[in-house]
């Protein structure tokens, strides 16, 4: 009689990896691989997604996680993370100017004019979601041409590089507090881990690198009625961001490249002055300078940033963070108030990860369980609990 | 991103052990710091392995920042090397770690990693148990909040959870928790011993071999010192018990296949539909038989 437990293990890895790779290629004959430019570009919402949720902004690889995850966001982000594992942090990036990002689309819902005005760029916002039939028999040279015909017909225009933000407008009106300074350093989730209580700084860079599903569940609850943000969007900007560096010779900021980028600040409403509630207010959580207490009442600015194109991340981000600087701050109300409710589980590499382990055998644990309950019920007494085991351990 | 950017073909050079110097030196430091205070969830920064959170990420991270040339590693997962998560780890363990030897043989091994079992074999102090935690906090099942937890370690606030052990013998004559159980280290801290039985807690108890406890996800690292004290949580009248294995005659089962009676053993169904039970430890098992001259023992 042989080990009759769970033998077999490497054979069996084996062939399930063999298995999901005929998968992915189960178009047979006709098949033809996809190309990384193609996930990249055409699948380009899905890339950032991943770059995003895998906290490593590099597109390329992120297509290949997609192409190799055969489409699953979260196997695909968790590839990118546990590359990311590999790679030693070589420098800390300084504060970048977000004002500075080379704009593909940026809107503002408080105010019909802003400076430089509205840019609704690429966008599904509008488009009606009726199936595009023309697509599924899409031929390659329509397909080809759309871009060209697209940069053909856009007008010569003095769009300037940079567009001014819209914050810095009711800033300069004084209806939000002046933009404070850093008082520490950014907290790296990457190095620290989280104990609470945890700086802003550290809520903010859980949620840039956390899964779009989950943050927006959070977010939706305070949005109904668990919580309280009633957000405006002041304005949501997507676009590259040049990322500047300190020369390694002379030390002077100098752009090393770009990121694709989504920024979404929200408006909420105005506290009361005087209220412990009044921006201003000095407790563990904040890390800016927000203005000083016994001012005007002003407005509350919830922020949300990411990787990529992902608008519903982005705004999700926002309100939670206005949310959580709210708990932090008077203690949490609501489950979106709770900086470790929200922070401990919008990870989606950790939560699906988690959820994913209750597949692996737990027989020496089950055992133990049905020990418990054999021992429970024959003590519970009765000839009737007796009986009864013999279905309990089918 | 630039357009004439390529794919570096050959990324396969990961480092000596997958994770880069920095990250397995603070896995060091945690180790040592959770050394010094026993039982106590040190934080670290856990990074993301190649296997899902949970899989044993964080059991991982201690084996691989402790392991160097000259080791010999065993990996197990519910008593057996050949289980699947095992033999996925040990591959990734011979993959990033070369002139590492690994083996199945509990007593030829340096650096025992294990999900939810301790070996059968008494552990030397040449040794270095390391367990994967789900969950390395015993105060979950009383108190959800992480900061709260805590507050009520530093306080040595163990009372909830004694009173729901109370609570569990009202309600059903017996104490309900069957692994993971709480376990006080040195008279202080109280651990989650990772899910092993109850039949294995007496072995955390004055062990000669380093017991490392791993949460990758809750990014967590504890110990239980050779030689430490470890009891687990009981009451003066309604001593602590581990699993049952008693005939209905009152005999002690035997495993069907090495005939030991001194071992946690896995309930199965064979083919006749008959209940039958063996070794959990399939080292300790083959040991047994090839101790026997590879005579398979009649069942008992």
């Amino acid at each position: 009689m042989g080990y009759v437990a769970i033998k077999g293990g490497g054979r069996a890895i084996e062939g399930a990896a063999g298995a999901a790779e005929a998968l992915r290629a189960a178009e047979g004959e006709d098949g033809r691989p996809l190309t990384l430019a193609a996930i990249e570009h055409q699948l380009r919402l899905l890339t950032s997604r991943v770059v995003s949720e895998g906290g490593l902004y590099h597109p390329r690889l992120a297509a290949l996680a997609l192409k190799q995850m055969q489409g699953d966001t979260l196997e695909a982000a968790f590839a990118l993370r546990a590359y990311r594992s590999t790679k030693p942090r070589l420098l800390e990036t300084p504060v970048q100017d977000t004002g500075r990002m080379r704009l593909i689309r940026r809107i503002s819902s408080a105010f019909k004019d802003i400076p430089d005005g509205q840019m609704l760029g690429p966008t599904f916002d509008y488009a009606l979601r009726l199936m595009r039939f023309d697509l599924a028999g899409e031929s390659p040279e329509t397909f080809r041409g759309i871009a060209r015909r697209f940069l053909s017909q856009v007008p010569e225009t003095d769009l300037p590089d940079t567009f001014p933000k819209v914050v810095d407008a009711l800033r300069a009106e004084g209806l939000l507090p002046p933009a404070g300074q850093p008082r520490e350093p950014a907290f790296d989730i990457t190095r620290e881990p989280l104990v609470f209580p945890v700086p802003r700084s550290a809520a903010l860079a859980t949620m840039a690198r956390a899964e779009t599903g989950s943050l927006l569940a959070i977010a939706y609850s305070n949005m109904r009625g668990y919580g309280d943000v009633h957000p405006t969007i002041a304005e949501l900007r997507v676009g590259s961001l040049p990322v500047m560096l300190p020369h390694p010779v002379t030390g002077e900021p100098t752009e090393a490249g770009e990121v694709l980028m989504t920024e979404c600040e929200v408006v909420a409403m105005y506290e009361e002055q005087g209220s412990s509630s009044v921006a201003g207010g000095r407790k563990p959580g904040a890390t800016e300078d927000e203005g000083e207490s016994g001012g005007p009442p002003v407005f509350t600015l919830g922020y949300g940033a990411c990787f990529g194109h992902n608008e519903t991340k982005a705004i999700s981000m926002a309100i939670l963070d206005r949310a959580l600087q709210k708990g932090m701050r008077d203690g949490p109300s609501n489950p979106s108030e709770d900086p470790e409710f929200v922070l401990l589980h919008v990870d989606g590499v950790d939560s699906m990860g988690f959820a994913n382990h209750y597949k692996m055998p737990h027989y020496v644990t089950f055992q133990s369980d049905m020990d418990r309950l054999r021992t429970t019920r024959t003590k519970a007494g009765g000839k009737a609990a007796g009986r009864n085991d013999e279905g309990v351990q089918s | 991103m630039n357009p004439g950017y390529e794919l570096p073909q050959n990324e396969a050079g990961y480092s000596f052990g997958f994770l880069d110097e920095y990250a397995k030196r603070e896995v060091r430091r945690t180790v040592l710091k959770a050394i010094c205070i026993p039982g106590y969830q040190t934080p670290y920064a856990s990074r993301e392995m190649p296997m899902g959170r949970g899989f044993g990420t964080g059991g991982l991270q201690v084996t691989l920042s402790l392991v160097g040339p000259g080791d010999t590693v065993k990996v197990i997962d519910q008593g057996a090397d050949d289980s699947v998560n095992a033999v996925n780890l040990r591959k990734f363990i011979e993959l990033t770690c070369p002139h590492v030897d690994t083996t199945e043989h509990t007593r030829d091994a340096t650096l025992i990693q294990s999900r939810h079992r301790v070996p059968e074999m008494p552990l030397t102090e040449a040794q270095v148990l390391v367990l994967q935690v789900p969950y390395p906090d015993p105060l979950v099942v009383v108190e959800p909040s992480e900061a709260r937890r805590k507050t009520m370690h530093g306080e040595g606030d163990y009372s909830r959870l004694l009173t729901k052990l109370y609570e569990d013998i009202v309600q059903f004559d017996e104490i309900t928790i069957s692994h993971r159980y709480p376990t006080r280290i040195n008279g202080h801290y109280v651990i989650d011993p990772s899910p092993i039985p109850r039949y294995d807690v007496p072995q955390l108890h004055q062990n000669r071999a380093l017991i490392l406890l791993g949460a990758g996800r809750e990014k967590k690292i504890y110990a239980v010192p050779p030689y430490s004290q470890a009891d687990p949580l009981a009451f003066d009248d309604v001593p602590f018990r581990t699993e049952d294995f008693t005939d209905e005659y009152g005999r002690r089962r035997a495993c069907a296949r090495c005939g030991a009676i001194d071992s946690f053993l896995d309930e199965l169904i064979d083919d006749d539909g008959a209940r039958i039970w063996q070794c959990s430890d399939s080292d300790y098992c083959n040991e047994r038989l090839a101790a026997a001259g590879k005579q398979e023992v009649a069942r008992a």
